[in-house]
């Protein structure tokens, strides 16, 4: 469990904090969504929780490790895996497997085990085939795969993400969002990502929302994402399939649920047309 | 791509050579250079050249990939070759106007650029079958027993393996920033002081971009639990085999055979 208590935090030299006050749990296993506009402090929150950033005030306590201790910094770097928006600026060799490796080789692991890892982690992203490819000749969406794959090696039990799919296109977006749910179910690992595609986030077991440095909802995808009128004022936009039901309701279609799949919009759509 | 073949490329395989160790091919490629540039008899020519000769056969990579490469650098030999065929004081053979050709000129023209091809193919015949990774390995190994004495072994290997990386990274940011220049008018033909003009106007956002990037980077590898050289390990640790010494020793008994044919 990562705990998240009284967490504030200021950059040095500049006044007003970036994150105020927050309170968070997060479960093993668990996969919670972060959604925020920019300048919501999301990034800085992603980066307290690996303790590459210290909070001011408050704690982050990772499986019982504080990131205040110096002493834990590598356990904790190893349990929470950190990934990042641009695959490019995080892969550290030319060969795929050679960077996968990177994370247990800091480890200190036996080169057999080592091996074992990487293809473990490459065929958990399904990137098993690419093992001598040079990173530069591979799709966005394959790039960020070997960066998941990369952080996966080092068999973190939380794995935050800053906007993972961000630098991609349609396609690597779903090909990376496919890969972390299906992490998640069949690893167990607890996906933290953040995000600020809303549709991203129905997703998810749980949805965080930041602005403004602070927690201004939580819960499940299906009680935050559709509070259309909030979301327009924490910068977010509502997902499509709420505002397509609450346009429904308003015209008379009181009895279409509130849903967040298509399918199951279409469903609903579907019985009315068939009563009439 | 597959046309464009630079000098020296990785070829990857299976071969003898392919698999000795970086350190073992460092090593018997400096001996070997050593060799060529200290020979200066027929016999010494002949040793050497049989020598690297029985090495190339032995990288199984078609010699034509070594001539391809060696392409760009003929024009050098030429130069040389020529220089030396002229100045070369000795007896006189030929002479037409300024120039005269002596004898000494001929043996020190083809030594030369016996030496100089010699040289270059030595260069590719380590860069061909060793992949950079591996010779930044080497090199790190090699330079180990340097770091106790505060030399930065690891850091110089882990900045080129980054360097490697990046390079086709670069490129295409390069490429992408001329192409955004271009689609706004900017004018890349012209004389030299335009070209300088418009190289720092790629340059600058190159560079400010390689600063971020940098940041970034630096960032991943300390989440993904780096902490410099120490306590790390390697999923290709290299090791040398009784191959590794065999060929080794064969090569440094070369050294004897080069004193000797010398005069």
């Amino acid at each position: 469990m990562i705990e998240v208590s009284g967490v504030s935090f200021c950059y040095p030299g500049l006044e007003s904090p970036v994150l105020h006050d927050i309170n968070l749990e997060i479960k093993p296993g668990e996969f919670l969504a972060l959604l925020g506009r920019n300048g919501s402090g999301k990034s800085t929150f992603t980066r307290l929780l690996n303790g590459l950033l210290v909070p001011t005030d408050g704690d982050v306590i990772v499986d019982g490790y504080n990131t205040r201790d110096g002493s834990h910094r590598l356990r904790i770097r190893q349990l929470v895996g950190l990934l990042f928006s641009n695959p490019d600026n995080q892969l550290v060799a030319g060969i795929v497997e050679e960077d996968v490796a990177f994370g247990p080789e800091n480890l200190g692991l036996p080169p057999a085990e080592i091996r074992e890892r990487v293809e473990w982690a490459l065929s958990a992203v399904g990137m098993q085939d690419y093992l001598k490819h040079p990173p530069h000749m591979l799709s966005g969406g394959q790039k960020q795969r070997i960066a998941i794959a990369g952080v996966l090696a080092l068999e973190p039990s939380y794995m935050v993400l800053d906007e993972p799919t961000s630098m991609l296109d349609p396609r690597g977006r779903e090909e990376v969002l496919r890969t972390l749910m299906d992490l998640n179910r069949e690893q167990g690992t607890a996906i933290i990502m953040v995000t600020h595609f809303v549709e991203e986030a129905a997703a998810a077991d749980r949805v965080v929302i930041l602005d403004h440095g602070r927690v201004v909802a939580m819960g499940s995808p299906l009680e935050v994402l559709t509070r259309t009128d909030d979301l327009s004022d924490w910068g977010l936009e509502a997902p499509e399939m709420v505002l397509l039901c609450h346009e429904l309701r308003k015209r008379g279609y009181t009895r279409i649920p509130m849903a967040l799949d298509s399918r199951r919009v279409a469903g609903a759509i579907k019985q009315f047309s068939c009563k009439d | 791509m597959v046309n464009s073949f630079t000098f020296g490329q990785y070829i990857p395989g299976n071969s003898l050579v392919h698999s000795l160790d970086p350190r073992t091919k460092l090593f018997c490629v400096v001996i070997m250079m050593t060799a060529v540039l200290a020979v200066n008899t027929f016999i010494g020519v002949m040793i050497t050249a049989l020598f690297t000769g029985i090495f190339l056969v032995l990288t199984r990579v078609p010699v034509t990939i070594y001539l391809r490469g060696m392409r760009p650098l003929i024009i050098l030999v030429v130069i040389t070759a020529a220089f030396q065929l002229f100045l070369i004081p000795g007896e006189v053979l030929w002479r037409w106007w300024v120039f005269s050709i002596t004898d000494n000129g001929i043996k020190m023209a083809a030594l030369m650029s016996y030496r100089l091809f010699m040289v270059f193919v030595l260069a590719q015949l380590l860069t061909v079958t060793t992949s950079p990774l591996q010779l930044t390995d080497g090199l790190e190994r090699i330079l180990r027993p340097l770091a106790r004495v505060g030399f930065p072994a690891h850091e110089l290997a882990m900045i080129m393996t980054i360097a490697l990386r990046f390079i086709p990274v670069f490129f295409e940011e390069g490429s992408k920033i001329i192409l955004a220049q271009v689609s706004r008018g900017a004018d890349f033909q012209g004389g030299w002081l335009k070209s300088a003009r418009n190289l720092v106007a790629i340059m600058v956002p190159l560079f400010v971009r390689a600063f971020r990037r940098a940041d970034d980077l630096a960032l991943a590898m300390e989440s993904r639990c780096y902490t410099g050289g120490e306590g790390r390990t390697r999923l290709h640790e290299i090791a040398m085999s009784r191959m590794d010494y065999l060929v080794m020793a064969a090569t440094a008994a070369l050294v004897p055979f080069i004193i000797v044919f010398r005069n």
